[in-house]
């Protein structure tokens, strides 16, 4: 059973590491916009430097 | 209160009044240099539209973060320097096509924001918890059946016992503030049970913890508060988005006004501060600021918001004009008459507002059963801790271990979870066929829905006027015709501009209101507008709508005709819904000949014309009074109150804003079929909700009898509660499921 000395203490570790970042992604509020996060990924990025051949 | 004056008498030329809001007053400092300024936007659809507005803005300099959200259409800038440029960045999106009204974050930003964020840290804090005591249970209940000793199994409840106790007391706080209101209030409500059960079920198993017994229900406990949670968080986002957009009814009215004094100079005045007999300029594309008569211009007036005639009205000296409705083509100057809450604009807020009281009485099916539900509860819980004290002599420590039992087994997960789930799986079904779900409980009242009153303009019809002879024209004319069309913002313009394509405005275009277009082009003088002033004579273009000429040096060439075509499937859908039993009325404010042959060609029989905003409240309260349940599509503001008033409304996209924040579901597109489409989806979940309900009374009846008999354990009580509310989510996931083949 020494093994739940190690087990249980990276369980919650891990729990809590995924707890800490839903928290986080709520303040910086990533949760206020859920439709538009949908939409974004259509938009075409910045035309970028003109290729490099010729 | 910044004031802006500008010294210019004659500013009477177009170019001198640029706005009669001065949106520079509502742009908010921050820091030393910077300046933000929140807007609502008007016509997002798509990742495109998010995309111009933010690129066009970021490509400005001084711009720090423009940023569009997209589930509230509202737009964040913020910029370097002084707060003027508030106004340049209106126009910026104005330009873009996009509707831009600046509003005041103090007023706006709701707390439902701030309650959902709370709601949502509550559900993560449960959701780990859970997920980690349910971890440690299951070991312990994998032990009963092997070797694990007492002091391995204490060990685990009092790990879990340190992970359950504070997540409990975070996390179950909207309960047992719920609770602690209603109770301090003489009244019960559902969250009275469930903190109860939540916190009993904790405080028992703490003292089992202590004494070292077999049974803890930490899991139980902190698992029913997260599904609660993940209930009452779906059920607040139903809601705040009917609240969020009921806001923007405030932002329609203009907030400031540009005031000619006595001798000539102009300054911008809060709305508020104006009073009668004051002038007011106002710019063509601007609304009016208040109700009053116009002393100087003359122009046309686009009063659709309160009469629903798209047709524009000539407005010159003497006219009156209407807070809300807008100025077309000319600037004007008007004598103020009744301002702020006197005005046609708030005597239409007044109406609604009253409409909505008499909504506000419908109760939802799930706080109807909770009325009965939570005493019922209490009731079982405190007979079976008084029955086992009295006919046991197991002690009342046991005896309240199976009042908290009874407890967790009651726990309304059925009515918490699968409610808002048939919600939002509706909801979700119904924005796929372009219908945008606005009230929490439409779906419950469109349900009852047996009858429904159409509006005629822009709900059976398309709401503008379509060019309906383009085979007549001859090919020469149509750039012409076009370039033309290009130099104004009528409506017809805007048709003929649909028909041929946007062409170049000539240079020498000139806006006579009330008549049209006319410029000089190739030496040539030409016209675009009503007919006598064209020159001709005869009615010989078709058509039962309106007409516009198009005529060279005097001469008329051609002739448009405009029709306001019926929606393309509005035949179709009403036979549908007549074929289902609803009884179908159509009320307009429209003439007689009109509304007649709209109705005949639809198939619909029992119709009104001429019907002013009040007298369509009243054929609904009539209609209410025979026990009829209403459902209302209409679109102008005239609309509106009828929209309130009814049992449920709908309102196309292209309707009135104020119309649209009065619909209970506002639907896209050219098509009329989504009234049928919500009708049937509503019915659907209802069906489903009374099914769910149904099923939590079975799952109960059988589960509380081995409650209150003593034989629920912490696993069998995980057992029935996550399978219940597994059944309930699974048959609300069946509306996802259904084909549209019982829409037809």
């Amino acid at each position: 059973m020494n093994i739940l000395a190690i087990l249980i203490p990276v369980a919650l570790l891990l729990g809590g590491i995924g707890l800490a970042a839903f928290i986080w992604s709520i303040r910086t509020g990533q949760y206020d916009d859920l439709d538009g996060a949908a939409q974004r990924i259509l938009i075409d990025d910045e035309p970028t430097d003109p290729p490099l051949d010729q | 209160m910044v004031e802006v004056t500008i010294h210019s008498p004659a500013g009477a030329e177009r170019g001198a009044i640029t706005a009669s809001n001065d949106h520079a007053l509502r742009a908010v400092p921050i820091g030393a240099d910077e300046h933000a300024l929140h807007l609502l936007v008007e016509g997002v659809h798509c990742a495109n539209c998010i995309g111009r507005i933010e690129r066009t803005l970021a490509a400005r300099d001084d711009i720090v973060e423009a940023r569009v959200n997209f589930s509230t259409r509202r737009l964040f800038v913020r910029w370097r320097g002084g707060a003027d440029a508030a106004r340049e960045i209106v126009d910026t999106v104005e330009g873009l096509g996009y509707g831009a009204i600046p509003f005041d974050p103090e007023i706006l930003v709701s707390q439902g924001s701030e309650e959902s964020k709370a709601l949502l840290r509550a559900m993560g804090v449960a959701g780990f918890a859970a997920a980690n005591v349910m971890l440690l249970s299951i070991s312990v209940w994998a032990g009963l059946w092997s070797d694990m000793d007492a002091t391995t199994r204490d060990f685990l409840h009092w790990l879990s016992a340190l992970i359950a106790l504070p997540a409990i007391a975070y996390s179950g706080r909207p309960f047992f503030r719920s609770a602690l209101a209603a109770l301090r209030g003489g009244r019960t409500n559902m969250d009275v049970p469930i903190s109860l059960a939540v916190i009993l079920a904790a405080i028992v198993s703490l003292v089992e913890t202590i004494g070292g017994g077999v049974h803890a229900y930490f899991d139980a406990s902190i698992t029913l508060l997260f599904f609660l949670l993940v209930g009452r968080y779906l059920d607040l986002r139903a809601r705040a988005e009917a609240r969020r957009s009921a806001e923007r009814l405030l932002l329609l009215r203009a907030t400031s006004a540009l005031v000619e004094e006595d001798d000539g100079s102009l300054s911008y005045i809060a709305v508020e501060d104006l009073t009668p007999g004051m002038i007011v300029r106002v710019a063509p594309g601007e609304r009016f600021p208040v109700d009053g008569e116009i002393t100087r211009g003359e122009t046309d007036i686009d009063a659709s918001l309160v009469t629903g005639e798209s047709e524009p009205q000539a407005g010159g000296r003497g006219v009156s004009v209407f807070a809300g409705t807008m100025n077309l083509n000319a600037p004007v100057a008007v004598s103020v008459g009744r301002t702020g809450d006197d005005t046609l604009l708030a005597e239409i807020v007044r109406l609604i507002e009253d409409a909505e009281q008499g909504r506000a009485r419908f109760v939802r099916f799930a706080d109807r059963v909770a009325r009965w539900y939570a005493p019922a509860v209490h009731i079982l819980a405190v007979s079976t801790f008084a029955g086992w004290v009295i006919f046991s002599v197991a002690g009342w420590q046991v005896a309240l271990l199976h009042a908290v039992a009874v407890l967790i087994i009651t726990c309304p997960c059925a009515l918490g979870l699968a409610v808002p789930v048939v919600q939002v799986v509706a909801s979700g079904r119904l924005l796929k066929q372009g219908i945008l779900l606005r009230s929490g409980d439409a779906l419950e009242r469109l349900a009852a829905i047996d009858t429904i009153v159409f509006d005629k303009t822009g709900t059976l019809t398309m709401g503008r006027p379509v060019l309906t002879n383009r085979d007549e024209i001859p090919d020469a004319y149509h750039g012409v015709a076009s370039d033309l069309a290009s130099a104004s913002q009528h409506p017809l313009s805007r048709a003929v501009r649909a028909a041929f394509g946007t062409g170049t405005p000539p240079a020498e275009a000139r806006e006579v209101p009330g008549c049209g277009v006319t410029a000089a082009i190739d030496g040539s003088t030409w016209r675009l507008g009503r007919r006598d002033w064209c020159g001709a004579a005869d009615r010989s273009a078709k058509g039962r709508g309106s007409e516009l000429w198009l005529s060279c040096d005097g001469t008329p060439v051609a002739g448009f005709a405009f029709d306001d075509d019926v929606r393309p499937d509005a035949a179709r859908t009403i036979d549908t819904l007549l074929v289902r039993g609803f009884r179908v009325e159509l009320l307009s404010g429209d003439r007689r000949e009109v509304v007649d042959r709209v109705g005949e060609a639809l198939g619909i029989v029992e119709r009104r014309a001429g019907v002013t905003p009040t007298e369509k409240v009243a054929r609904l309260r009539e209609l209410e009074a025979q026990g009829r349940h209403v459902l209302m599509v209409g679109d102008g503001l005239n609309d509106a109150p009828a929209l309130a008033a009814a049992y449920a409304s709908m309102s196309p996209a292209s309707a009135a804003d104020v119309s649209q924040i009065q619909a209970d579901l506002v639907f896209q597109g050219d098509q009329l079929a989504p009234v049928a489409v919500a009708l049937a989806v509503g019915r659907h979940a209802n069906r489903l909700t009374l099914q769910n309900v149904a099923l939590a009374i079975v799952y109960n009846a059988i589960a509380v009898p081995f409650a209150i008999a003593g034989f629920v354990t912490p696993l069998v009580a995980a057992v029935a509660m996550s399978s219940s509310s597994l059944l309930v989510t699974t048959n609300a996931l069946r509306l996802k499921r259904a084909g549209s083949g019982d829409m037809e």
